[in-house]
């Protein structure tokens, strides 16, 4: 069981790296996040101020998008090409096909942030860093990170149009992360604490704050599993 | 492993794309599946192979009944309809995951590769991306894939095509030297495939099988039509064709070859017709100069099962 995931998820992270996306992902993600956290605009020099917030606050954005442009062809191009039929036919069930490839997709990610730890070296250089705080701003980011894939694998499973997997999963990002953050700072009582605890932005920011709360975890975790329960039954369906 | 079906039915919205079809193939067996596009050839295989769970009836592998499960999986080989592949994985990697995901254990996979790229002739190409090779080679790849892991049940549908008739040749010659040992199902509307590879042949029409045993048995069958193709000198085309029909029992009277005479008689009549074709000529003074009983062909046989 433990195996087959591991091959699946070698196999896809080869295959993001054999076909640029990966160099492509680390590329921009690194330009993008150390143009606005060294130089340009509120940058770590004018905040003076030694931490990663600026750092993270970009990196929550440009994740927000390129998730869903590594998830889109996961499993939309499995169906479209057929491929699909070549894994389920061998000793490879729905879940391990799912699960393999959300650990490709974090292990991508895993090493995209891995490269921006020099960041941190930098700013504890320049005065007081809390570690606390970039901890679980990193941890933060894989959390957030792990509910998207989720979102995006399923978005993924549920059609055999990259583009298509695309937008939706934007879209349910788009949900997640605005509209139910403007919702809620207008609605009240019940309903708006309800809105409050479903938004991603609000989860994030507070564990990026250096407050790891259980229910923050317990909130992207369970996004994770759901995202990733929805791709097994669509994957099963697909069949 | 013996490959037991029973009573298999699986239904697209209202159509029955397979209808209440029960067969055995056993170890060492060849089985060809004939039937014209649509039949339910590829919806059968596809159940055969645990990628659709069938909405009727049972598989029996060996001595176990299973309608998904892993362990029975990693004991089938299955070659797609239309061969998907990893475009941009290299051959020999692309193996490799293939017998890594059927439990090749990791110190088996090298050997397991190489004896591969022996028997499927992939040598020269085995270091390209699989996007850069021609069909047939990629075909190869397929057939490859699918028997990495030594499986005790292959099922392929349509194994030759897109290739070129010397490859058809090795890949026919492959298939046969696999069947000796394993329970082989192969899908194919090539007519002549089937009479070179297979032990035996279903026919299945709409869902149904309409035909099951050897060549020779299915020849029998149809038997009781007889063809011969005849050349007579001495009469006017029109006068012949008025001959010929009026022998007892032929329904059908065909020149087939105009300058050299040469006639198609059909005859569903159980007198020989060869006989009646020679009496015919001696009372009518006619010069028979050739005489040849053809053997019904297969091609006949899949055409007058699957027609109606």
């Amino acid at each position: 069981m433990k195996n087959t995931i591991s091959i699946i998820a070698w196999r896809e992270l080869n295959s993001f790296f054999d076909s640029l996306m990966a160099y492509i992902l680390i590329i921009a993600f690194l330009g993008f996040s150390g143009f606005f956290t060294w130089i340009y605009g509120a940058d770590v020099f004018i905040r003076k101020e030694a931490d990663l917030a600026v750092f993270f606050s970009i990196a929550k954005w440009t994740l927000f998008f390129f998730i869903p442009a590594i998830t889109m062809r996961m499993i939309a191009e499995e169906k479209k090409t057929g491929t699909i039929e070549i894994l389920l036919t061998k000793a490879v069930t729905p879940r391990q096909l799912v699960i393999g490839k959300y650990m490709a997709c974090m292990l991508l990610i895993l090493i995209t942030l891995a490269f921006t730890i020099p960041y941190y070296f930098s700013i504890s250089k320049l005065g007081n860093i809390d570690h606390g705080a970039t901890i679980s701003g990193y941890l933060g980011l894989l959390l957030m990170s792990s509910a998207y894939v989720a979102i995006g694998l399923f978005a993924s499973s549920i059609t055999n149009n990259q583009i298509v997997a695309f937008l939706l999963s934007l879209l349910i990002g788009i949900v997640f992360h605005f509209i139910l953050d403007v919702l809620s700072s207008g609605s009240r009582g019940f309903i708006g604490s309800l809105l409050n605890d479903l938004s991603v932005s609000k989860h994030f920011d507070s564990i990026s704050r250096g407050v790891l709360d259980t229910k923050d975890v317990l909130f992207f975790g369970s996004l994770t599993l759901l995202g990733l329960f929805l791709s097994e039954i669509f994957v099963s369906k697909s069949k | 492993m013996d490959l037991k079906i029973n009573e298999l039915s699986k239904t697209y919205g209202h159509q029955k794309a397979v209808d209440n079809i029960s067969f055995e193939v056993r170890s060492g067996e060849i089985v060809g599946f004939l039937g014209p596009n649509g039949a339910g050839k590829t919806t059968t295989m596809k159940m055969l192979t645990q990628y659709l769970s069938p909405d009727k009836g049972s598989i029996w592998y060996g001595n176990s009944r299973n309608q998904d499960n892993i362990d029975i999986r990693r004991h089938i080989g299955y070659l797609p309809e239309h061969n998907p592949l990893y475009e941009e994985m290299p051959v020999l990697d692309y193996l490799a995951f293939c017998a890594a995901l059927q439990g090749v254990s990791k110190s088996d996979i090298p050997a397991r590769i190489r004896e591969m790229v022996k028997k499927c002739g992939l040598d020269e190409e085995k270091h390209k991306k699989i996007g850069e090779l021609s069909k047939g080679y990629r075909q190869r790849v397929g057939l490859a894939q699918a028997i990495i892991h030594n499986p005790k049940i292959l099922i392929l549908d349509e194994p030759t095509t897109g290739l070129d008739p010397n490859q058809i040749v090795e890949i026919r010659e492959l298939i046969k030297d696999l069947g000796k040992e394993k329970t082989v199902i192969l899908s194919t509307h090539i007519l002549s495939e089937v009479e070179a590879t297979c032990d035996r042949i279903l026919i299945i029409n709409k869902g149904k099988i309409v035909a099951d045993g050897t060549v020779g048995n299915l020849r029998k069958q149809t038997e009781s039509r007889q063809i011969t193709y005849v050349k007579i000198d001495g009469a006017s085309p029109d006068e012949l064709h008025r001959l010929l029909s009026s022998i007892p029992g032929v329904n059908v009277v065909d020149l087939i070859n105009k300058e050299e005479n040469r006639w198609e008689v059909q005859s569903t009549s159980e007198d020989a017709l060869n006989r009646a074709i020679f009496r015919l000529c001696v009372k009518n003074n006619l010069e028979l100069l050739e005489m040849t009983p053809m053997e019904t062909k297969l091609e006949d046989i899949f055409r007058d099962l699957t027609l109606n």
